[in-house]
Parts: C-alpha cells; structure tokens; sequence
C-alpha cells in the first residue's frame, strides 16, 4: 500500500523567540514492512543544524528557531510503501542492548495498579500472553481523547482508567516489562479507513518476543499493526520517541496547530 | 577573545575605579567636616548623592551621620558602591576573566582584595581613617602600575581602558550634576567663604586642587572650574578627557576587528557635539540641562558597547 | 595499628635510609630550621597571592580555602616509577576498550566476565552513549588513576577517576613553588619534568579533534563557573594551554556546531575540555533545569561535529563497583595479567560478602559506591562505636550502594612540623592523557598527605595536604 502522510505543526508566540532549539523525530525510516519512497521536512522561522541516528536508530534532526520569530511552521510530506507483515518487524537491531527494553523508566514504572493489571495476564505463549494483555489494557484504560495530560504515567492511567493512544502503550509497556519481556514505544502514523485529516500522530508499543523479535501491538484499535501503519520513531518510552522535544528562552504563549493528513495514494 | 570576558573586563576596572572615586569622596568629606564651615551632615547628604548612593543609604541608615556615611562608602555590603563591594567585585570580575590577565595584574587585584578585606573587617575609626584611605589609594595604583607595566596593548587592554574611563566619565558627571549650582555664574554669594569651600570640595573630589592651580591660579572662578572639569583635556578627570579616551579605545578596536562599530559613531558625536565647544556656550545652553544630556550620552555608549561586543546573550 | 611497622617512603620499616632520599637527606640536614620554617610561611604566602584556592561546598558564603602545602618532596625512583607507568598505561588502554565495548556490543557480559546487573542498574550508564563513536576512539582523554603504597614493592590502584579528575593544578603549581624556593635541590637531584603538562594535553584534546576540524582544532575549557570548587584550575589549564575559558552560556548551537560568543560573533569550537557533569551537560538531552550546560551539544557530539573530553557516559568505568572487576577488565581487554593490583574488595551486593563485612565493620574501610571526595565513608579503626552502628544502619538498608576493603597499611612520608620531619599517610595520583596514538603519563602527579598524625583521610575538603612529587632521571 502506498500512504501519502503530510504533518504540519505550527507554533505560535505571544513574545518573540530569543533562543530555541527543537529535536525531531519525525523521519520513518525504511524497515520491515515499510519503504520511504520519498520524504521531506520543511521549516519556516527556524533552521536545520544537525542530524543523527540515535541509539534506537531513530532519524534525529536539530533546529533552531529564528531569533525574534513568533510563528513556527514544520511540514513533513511524503510517500511510504507497506505491506501487512502482522505487526512483526522482527529481530532487534542496533547496538542497545535488549536488557534496555526491560528496565523500567519513570514513564512505565510499575505502581500497584499496574502489577495488578500484569498478574491478570493469561496464556501459553508469550504471543498469547501478549494479546491477552493488548485486551486487558484496552479494558482497564478506556479510550477516551482530550480527559488526559500528556505527562500520565502508565501506573495515572490505570488508575484514571482511561487515556489516548500514549496512555495505552505506557500501560502496554509497564506491563510487558512487569513481566519481563522487553517492550517499546512507537510512535508513527495509522491511515485511517473513514477519514484523512487527524489531529495527532498514532502511538502503539512493541515487545519483544522470542522466536519472532519486536511485534506490534495497538491497544487502542486493539489489533497487531497492518499495513496500515507507518513507523516513524520508537522508544523506551514517550520521551524517547517524541516527535518534538524543545528548549526555549522567550517566545511565552504558545498555541499550537497541528494538521496531519494520512490517506492512500490512488 | 569571549563576549564575556570583554564584559569581566570592563567591569574589573569599572570596579577599580568606582573604589577608588568613592574612598575620594569619602576623603573629600573628612576634609570638608574638618573645616567646620558648612553643616557637616549636608555635606555628607551631597557627598553620597554624588556617590550615586544616597537613596540606598537613606532605605537602609534611620539617621545621616559623618560615621554612618563613612561606613556605608566604605564597607556596607548591603552598598553595591562601596570601597569594599567594589573591590570584591572587581576580583570577581578577575577571576572570571583570570585567562585574560597576565599574572602580576592577577596577583595585583588579589594582592589588593585581601588588604581591602583587612583594613575593611571592622569599622573604621576616625583617627585611623587617613592611613586606612591612604592604603587604599596604594594597593589600587599598584593594579593600575601591573596594568600599565604589563599587558599587552590588545583588545584586552582596550576593554579594560573603556571601563575605566566610562567610570571615571560617570564620576566627574555625577559630581557636577550634584553641584553644578555651585558652579552658576549668577550665584549671590559669589566669593563668599562658602563657595570657596564648595569649590574646593568639587576640586578636591576630582584629586585636582594642584593641577587648577597650575592652570588657572590661586583664584576660583565657578566657569573656569566648569571648564577645567568638563572640556579641558589635559586634565585626567575631565569628560572631555575620559570621553576622548573611549573614543581612541573604541577606535583601536574597530581597527583589530576591522569593523566600525555603532558605540564609535556613538561616542565621536558625542564628543564632537558636546565636548568641543567653549565653556560660554555651555553655559549658554543651561549647565543643568547640558550635563545631564552628557550623562545620558556617556549611559547610551556604555549600552551601546555591550550591544556591540556582544556582552551578554 | 603499631606505628612501627608502617612502611616509611624515606626511611623503609627498619629506618635504613632509602635510595632516592640520599640527596634529599644531604641537603636537609645541613638546613637551618628556622630557614625552612620561613620558606614555609613563604611557600603559603606565594600559594595565596596566586590565589590557588578551592571552594568549601555546603557553607553559607562561598569560602575560599588554601589547600595546605608541604615543603617535603616526596620521591619516587626512576624504576619504581617506570613500572608504575606501564601497570597505569595498562589499565588506561583497558577503560577505554572497556568503555567501547560496553556502549557497543557488550563483549564482556557475553563472554560471562562482567555480569549484566553491573551495567542494568548503574546510574552511570549513559544510553545516549549506545553506538557512539567519539573521535579517534577515545573515551577517557584526561584520566587521574589514585595509588597507594604499602611497601617496597606493593601499590594498590584505590580509585580510578575516568570522568573529570581534578588537582592537575597542584600538581604544576606544587612544582613551580619548589623551583622557586628551593633552586639548589633541583640542582643536585636530577627530577623528571611535569612542566610540560598544559601543551601536552592540549595536543593531546587537539589530536582527539572532530574529522572536520582544521589542523589546528579549537580548543576551550568548560566550566560551571567561578563559584566551583575547582574553578582555580579551570582558569589556570585554560591560561597555560593558551585557550578560552567558557561557561554554559557562552555557548549556543549555530550552524550544526557548538560555538562560542566572542567580541567578534559565534566562533566553533571542535574539542571541549568540560568540567561540567553528564547530568548538567545538556538541558535538552539530560537534566533540563541545568544551567551549567549547552542545549542541544549532545546532538552536534553525536552527529560528530565536537569532542567531549572526557566522553558523556565514562562514569560507568569508575564507580567502585566496576573498580572490583578491574583485574577482569584489564584481562579481558589486553590479554595480560593487571600489572597494577585492586585493593580486595567485598561488594556489599553479595550476600556472603555483606555477611562479612558486616561482622567486622570495625576491621574495614566501607565506601559507597557512587561516593567521592572521602563523604560518607566509614573508616572503622578509627570510628567510634556509634558512627558504627549508624553505618551498619544504611548499610543493611541499601548493601548494593557499598563496597568494603580491608584498612591498608598506608605508607609514610616526611613533611616538616616543628619537630623536624614528622611521617604523614599520603596517596598518589598520576594524571594520564590519552590521545588515538598515544598514553602519555606525567612522572609523578599529585601527592596527596593527611597532615593529621595518623589520619588516613588525604582529601582537602578533609584537612588534607598537598607536596610535591619527584620522580627521579635513570
């Protein structure tokens, strides 16, 4: 399936930037299941400065924003072929070791409420036990945008007993590694059969499985990810795969708009 | 050289220089009580409006006396102009640019801090006062003496002299601004014992009884100490001077970096517009009025210079 | 402890005088006291004009204090020193590989050497460091190894300091004041030259310079700022080798590199010298309310376009719980047999060694693991009873936090008091820069002397001394 994705985040500031640095984790890359035909990110009122793979093998790009600016646009386009590998993207690469993905991090870290949720866990298999687990969270944390704060983590969640998409891979995750199998945050986006415009990328988690490597699992539209779905960044957690994380002095007030349109290329 | 270090600079010998114009004042007044002809507390209440410090003074002392006047210039740590708070400043600013300084200014300035901090540790008496400003005056010169005698003539050396001179240009502006109508032709009491003892004071505050006397003669007239004190360029307090100084630092920089820079435009109106003129003309404008234009002037180049070498962020 | 049977550097156990103090002795011995007691006032004098001085944390006002100096050089042969070098030059190569292999494929877990827990669960480990490549290799560009000597022929490395060692500058300073004072003893002894040390490793942070660095690299020392503790020697590197001195915030991102604001506008700086923790280096990667760092420096380090000296993430190589697999280590990595001995370490975290170190807390020297500067120790010879059952307290609570080692027998050296020469316990710690082609040593390092009688305690910031430190020619 080929799917055109354009994403356009706007910044807006009260006061005029002094100094501002954003990172960006808004490149997929090619991967199991998924091929960049073509990929692009344009920024108004600010500027590239550098770029890396980081440890996850994330496509990570710096840029600064313009002195005195007091709007902000970035645009990503483009085009990415997938195909349904069932949510498998298989074996782990990179030099982070597994034992990463099994550590806890502040975001997944797990309080009772989570504990009580990952000893509900049933089946043979890890791959079982895993489905089983994409249910149950689904369940416990009940999808419901707009009531929760971007800062939860999986254990507030649980005991709020809903969330978005973020929430429900923070929980996923929390309870995958509770039961010691490795886990991670993707963060990416999910073309939508009823519509095209949406107002927020996609997350969903990973755990790693033994026999098969990393496999996706959606709590929130509770399946494995299809082609459908494209990758963008993964993470031990939201901090990691953040689409933007930013430091600034001046530029108070800010709005922010954010436009993405996903669909498939006729 | 780092923007920062630029601006450590100017500031250490800001500094300096600010502890050594202000134990001048506190000199002045000693000397001014000592003659009994004028109330001594209105005395101190100009001296520390001079010093620029009179309102934290006022917010902080219930009552005006010679002591607490004297201890509030010297020591007060609660006075961002003190002898005391200066000089710590100025080793601040010093250690911060200690990779700009060669290592007798350093050992200098520290030399200096530690002295200031003995002779400073407790309130000074008045029978010891002289010897204690006197001490100050020497450890001061002999930062002064290590800057001349050894750094190199840089951009360093040329931050350093700005800061010097702009304090000094503050200083002789303040001191007229505070007495200039002292210095009005259309005073009643013209060669009353008073103003002969109002003008030794504004001399006095300026280290420059010897060298009017030099240039003028015994007699004081108030538009001739206007003169020697404004425009008059051989005398190494007048604004005229100080101005002159920033100009020709200012100049030597935009001649290492190769590029003129907006506090040179600054500065050269200044002087041409303000410090070229006869004394008679200031007059004509209204001293008050010219000197606080000055002052305003002096305030703007300062600001310019920050903005100029990038100082701050 | 007898006082007896302590292995004195000058005198050995049985007051034979040793070789390299003949000279020394001569000399000493047709002094006047009283000349020497006024050298020393001198020595202080000279120390406090030059404003060599440290920062006291945790006072009210931010105290300036002179670290104590002794007239007394300690000396140290040409042999001993020579195989002290290549024992030290051997466990530097090993940090470094070690430190590659553990951000890269974790060798040493598989092969079983290190276990995993080592690494999972040690704060110092650096994930952003995974699958970095610092240039020309090098992770531990300045590093300062911390010796002990309890007799002729035994050291012991005590600590390993692979993130920013500190006292290089007493080190200098030590050298210059006895050049001054003392002209005719360097005259008569042949002393290997510490000098040297500002251009070395500023050659050395230049060969370490980014691929795309000109030939002749930008260097500049980062430092938090002239209320550190260590401020003095910032200032005092970056004067003698001759490069900016900055703070967090004279730096800024701007086209792709890490750049300095000057008179002149934003110039790029290819090698770093930081004096600033991970933690505090980069908001934006690390600890976002640090003001001591430069956002986004992480991002341009791992897109190759600065050296960090030392690299982010070295940490992991020194804490006291690696230290106790250095002998693996070194193995592990160079295929010989550490030259240079551990102290024997009990690690708190095993069951068996808690056992023991805890039925004789009073025999041991029990550390924390992540600790420095001699805070939260237990010396337990000389602790009281209470400070005892206190530590065995934290102890129990947290065992994985502490190490514990047997109390050595220090060695002695002799520095001037009124009663002549008086034997003090002293430490040592050379200072080792690494560059891609090169581990360069400086003979010597830093003495440091617990001028207390008895104490075992050298650290400054607990009435420790500082001397200077001979390594004699041939």
């Amino acid at each position: 399936m080929q799917i055109t994705i354009s994403h356009t985040t706007t910044y807006r500031f009260e006061q005029p930037v002094i100094f501002g640095l954003q990172q960006l984790r808004m490149t997929p890359l090619d991967d199991v299941g998924q091929t960049v035909k073509d990929w692009a990110i344009d920024i108004t009122g600010g500027q590239h400065e550098t770029g890396f793979l980081d440890h996850h093998r994330n496509q990570v790009q710096l840029m600064s924003l313009s002195r005195d600016v007091t709007e902000v646009t970035l645009t990503c386009r483009g085009t990415v072929e997938t195909s349904n590998t069932n949510g498998v993207t298989g074996r782990h690469l990179g030099a982070a070791p597994l034992w990463l993905f099994a550590k806890q991090t502040d975001r997944t870290k797990a309080g009772p409420s989570v504990r009580r949720l990952a000893r509900q866990v049933e089946g043979d298999t890890e791959l079982d036990r895993m489905h089983n687990l994409m249910a149950l969270v689904a369940e416990a944390v009940s999808y419901t945008p707009g009531k929760s704060q971007a800062d939860w983590s999986a254990e507030d969640a649980v005991i709020e007993g809903h969330g978005v998409c973020q929430d429900h891979a923070h929980v996923f995750i929390a309870c995958a590694r509770d039961l010691g199998i490795p886990a991670r945050y993707v963060s990416g986006y999910l073309m939508m059969d009823d519509r095209t415009d949406q107002e927020a990328m996609h997350a969903w988690a990973e755990a790693h499985i033994e026999g098969l490597g990393w496999v996706g699992f959606d709590v929130s539209n509770a399946m494995c990810p299809d082609e459908r779905y494209v990758r963008v960044a993964t993470g031990l957690d939201y901090s990691d795969a953040a689409p933007v994380i930013g430091t600034r002095i001046g530029g108070e007030t800010e709005s922010l708009a954010v436009q993405i349109q996903v669909a498939q290329q006729q | 050289m780092l923007g920062k270090t630029a601006n450590g600079l100017y500031w250490m010998y800001r500094y300096l220089e600010r502890a050594e114009n202000t134990s001048r004042l506190v000199e002045t007044g000693q000397r001014i009580g000592l003659t009994r002809l004028s109330s001594s507390e209105i005395e101190w209440k100009s001296i520390l409006q001079t010093a620029g410090v009179l309102a934290s003074f006022e917010a902080n002392n219930d009552e005006l006396t010679k002591d607490a006047a004297v201890d509030w210039m010297l020591r007060s740590r609660a006075n961002p102009s003190s002898v005391l708070t200066s000089l710590e400043g100025a080793r601040q600013n010093a250690r911060m640019v200690r990779t700009a300084l060669t290592t007798e200014v350093w050992e200098a300035v520290n030399r200096c801090y530690m002295k200031s901090k003995d002779l400073l540790a407790r309130k000074v008496n008045e029978r010891d006062l002289p010897q204690a400003l006197n001490e100050i005056r020497q450890i001061t010169a002999l930062v002064r003496g290590a800057t001349h005698g050894t750094m190199m003539r840089n951009d360093i050396y040329d931050f350093a002299r700005i800061g010097t001179f702009l304090e000094r240009a503050d200083n002789t502006a303040r001191i007229l601004d505070v007495k200039y109508y002292v210095l009005l032709p259309t005073v009643m009491s013209v060669g009353s014992s008073i103003d002969n003892v109002q003008w030794e004071t504004i001399l006095r505050s300026v280290s420059a009884r010897g060298g009017f006397r030099m240039s003028y003669g015994n007699d004081y007239k108030p538009t001739d100490i206007a003169d020697f004190l404004i425009l008059d360029k051989r005398m190494p307090r007048s604004l005229a001077f100080c101005v002159g100084k920033i100009r020709g630092n200012l100049g030597y920089l935009a001649k290492t970096y190769g590029e003129t820079p907006e506090s040179y435009e600054k500065v050269t109106e200044l002087e041409e517009r303000y410090l070229s003129k006869t004394i008679d003309a200031v007059f004509e404008e209204g001293l008050h009025h010219y000197i606080q234009t000055v002052l305003r002037s002096i305030g703007d180049v300062g600001a310019q210079i920050e903005i100029d070498y990038r100082f701050y962020e | 402890m007898t006082e007896k049977r302590i292995f004195d550097e000058m005198w050995g156990r049985e007051e034979d005088l040793r070789a390299p103090y003949t000279l020394f002795k001569d000399w000493f011995d047709g002094e006047e006291p009283a000349r020497l007691r006024a050298k020393q006032r001198e020595a202080e004098e000279l120390f406090r004009l030059t404003g060599i001085t440290f920062n006291v944390y945790g006072r009210a006002e931010a105290e300036e204090r002179l670290i104590p100096f002794d007239i007394i050089p300690r000396i140290i042969s040409g042999p001993e020193w020579q195989r002290l070098s290549r024992g030290i030059e051997q466990r530097v190569r090993a940090i470094n590989a070690f430190l590659y292999d553990i951000y890269h494929g974790q060798e040493i877990i598989k092969s079983g050497r290190l276990p995993a827990r080592m690494i999972e669960n040690n704060a110092a480990f650096l994930p952003q460091m995974i699958g970095v490549n610092p240039p020309g290799g090098v992770y531990t560009h300045i590093v300062g190894i911390d010796l002990v000597r309890t007799d002729d022929n035994q050291f012991y490395v005590l600590e390993d300091n692979a993130r920013t060692p500190s006292g290089v500058s007493y080190m200098l300073e030590n050298r210059e004041t006895m050049l001054q004072m003392f002209p005719e003893l360097f005259a008569r002894n042949r002393v290997q030259r510490v000098e040297t040390y500002p251009s070395d490793l500023r050659s050395s942070l230049s060969a370490c310079a980014p691929e795309m660095a000109g030939s002749n690299p930008t260097v500049a020392v980062l430092t938090p700022g002239i209320y550190n503790s260590a401020y003095f020697e910032h200032a005092f590197l970056a004067d003698q080798m001759g490069v900016e001195l900055v703070e967090g915030h004279d730096l800024r991102v701007v086209d792709g590199r890490v750049a300095m604001r000057t008179t002149q506008g934003y110039k790029p700086i290819d090698v770093l010298y930081r004096r600033v923790d991970d933690d505090f280096l980069d908001p934006l990667n690390f600890n976002p309310d640090s003001a001591l760092g430069v956002p986004g420096i992480m991002d341009v380090y791992r897109a190759g376009g600065i050296t960090i000296a030392n690299a982010p993430g070295t940490g992991i190589a020194d804490d006291k719980a690696i230290y106790s697999y250095m002998p693996e280590i070194v193995e592990f990595y160079t295929g010989e047999k550490a030259i240079l001995e551990n102290v024997p370490t009990w690690r708190c975290s095993e069951p068996d060694a808690l056992a023991y170190v805890l039925d004789n807390l009073e025999e041991l020297v029990v550390k924390e693991v992540h600790g420095s500067g001699g805070y939260g120790m237990l010396i337990g010879p000389t602790a009281t009873k209470k400070d005892i059952r206190d530590f065995r307290k934290k102890l129990e609570a947290k065992p994985a936090n502490y190490i514990a080692q047997p109390t050595l027998a220090l060695s002695t050296v002799p520095v001037f008091s009124n009663k002549g020469l008086s034997p003090r316990h002293v430490d040592l710690r050379p200072f080792v820069l690494v560059s891609p082609n090169k581990v360069n040593i400086t003979p010597g390092g830093l003495t440091r002397v617990a001028l207390k009688k008895g104490s075992l305690v050298v650290n400054s910031s607990q009435g420790g001394g500082t001397k200077d430190t001979w390594v004699l020619e041939d």
